[in-house]
């Protein structure tokens, strides 16, 4: 479990070095994730260890956002000036997007790809 | 209060542990009820657990700063977590393949969906110029959408609220939306709901299953990339068409 978290948290300074160093707008860990998941291609696959790290932190991943998503109390008043706009905004907007991915999605997937279909 | 329980009071307000604690406690606490509803989606972990801090914090007069002093180690935990996305990534790497087309139409029409109808709407009803720059970024992750808002003249804290109340909006009200579409791919599932809610969506899609979760990360990042790179063109096009 600690050579794993040791692991993780060098593919993020990397990523944080790269995203600073070259200056983009990607956060770093974003960047340490696609280095890990290269680097897991290359190397056909994670260890058990870092298999079950992996899992426990992303089972949990729901409670690694309570302290930033608790930080909306700092700006009540900045939502509550134009709570009306802004909620039907975030509503309708959320539920489109999530609808429109899903429906393109399931429109395109369903399409049997002809090359494949004849093959056994 | 006695001077001893005020005195106490007074440390355990300021000290990291406080924050830390009722961290854990409202997360366990969230979620027990979230089980004992047999997972609804409005008992949603991630929503109760933030409604009791916040109210924990203002019963108890406590700054904001001083609960995330105690907070950020579970707060710095993100990061790794963000990295170890990688590993189901390339569990469902066989999947994404073939998927690649679509996945990349649709994340193209997501986006933009996102980004349009969050416009339209709050500007129908009339949200102020900043308030409008600040929600077109709102579906991908919050350092992505403070940068993006700012120089289109948008609140960068603004849009860091609305970010997670679109992460608790969409975790919540994605299982009505499967019902209602009838989609019942995991991989659909997890995409939808990674590319409008980004990290609160991608969690919530570890909650279906391990490829849903994948599908989720996959999207939330090329989300992010994307409108990093197209909002700072499409918001000041958008807003000449329509003569603002």
């Amino acid at each position: 479990m600690i050579s794993a978290l040791t692991l993780l948290l060098a593919f993020q300074l990397a990523g944080e070095v790269i995203a600073r160093g070259l200056g983009l707008q990607v956060p770093g860990p974003v960047i340490g994730m696609a280095l890990l998941f290269g680097a897991l291609l290359l190397r056909g696959g994670p260890g058990e260890d870092l298999r079950q790290t992996a899992d426990k932190l992303l089972q949990h991943l729901s409670l690694l956002f309570i302290p930033a998503g608790t930080g909306i109390v700092m700006y009540g008043e900045l939502i509550a000036a134009e709570w009306v706009p802004l909620t039907a905004a975030l509503l309708g907007s959320t539920f489109l997007a999530i609808g429109v991915t899903m429906l393109v999605l399931k429109a395109l997937s369903k399409r049997p790809k002809t090359g494949q279909s004849t093959q056994p | 209060m006695t001077p001893q329980l005020t005195e106490l009071w007074v440390y355990l307000s300021a000290s990291p542990l406080l924050g830390l604690t009722l961290t854990l406690m409202a997360y366990q606490a969230a979620f027990w009820l979230y089980r004992r509803t047999g997972f609804h989606p409005l008992a949603n972990p991630v929503m109760l657990a933030i409604a009791m801090l916040a109210t924990v914090l203002w019963l108890g007069d406590i700054d904001y700063r001083s609960y995330f002093d105690g907070a950020q180690f579970v707060h710095f935990l993100l990061g790794p977590a963000t990295v170890a996305l990688a590993i189901p990534l390339y569990t469902q790497w066989p999947r994404l393949k073939t998927m690649a087309g679509p996945l990349v139409i649709a994340l193209v029409l997501g986006s933009l969906t996102a980004v349009l109808s969050a416009y339209a709407i709050g500007a129908m009803l009339g949200a102020s110029h900043a308030s409008l720059m600040s929600l077109a970024p709102k579906s991908v992750t919050t350092p992505i959408a403070m940068a993006v808002a700012e120089p289109l003249g948008g609140l960068p804290a603004l849009a860091a609220a609305l970010v997670m109340l679109t992460g608790v909006i969409g975790a919540v009200g994605a299982p009505y939306l499967y019902r209602w579409l009838r989609i019942g791919d995991h991989a659909i599932r997890g995409f939808a709901i990674g590319l409008a809610a980004h990290g609160i969506g991608t969690a919530r899609a570890f909650q279906i299953s391990e490829q849903a979760g994948a599908f989720a990360a996959l999207a939330m990042g090329l989300n992010g990339l994307l409108t990093a790179l197209s909002l700072p063109w499409i918001m000041p096009w958008l807003e000449r068409l329509l003569g603002r």
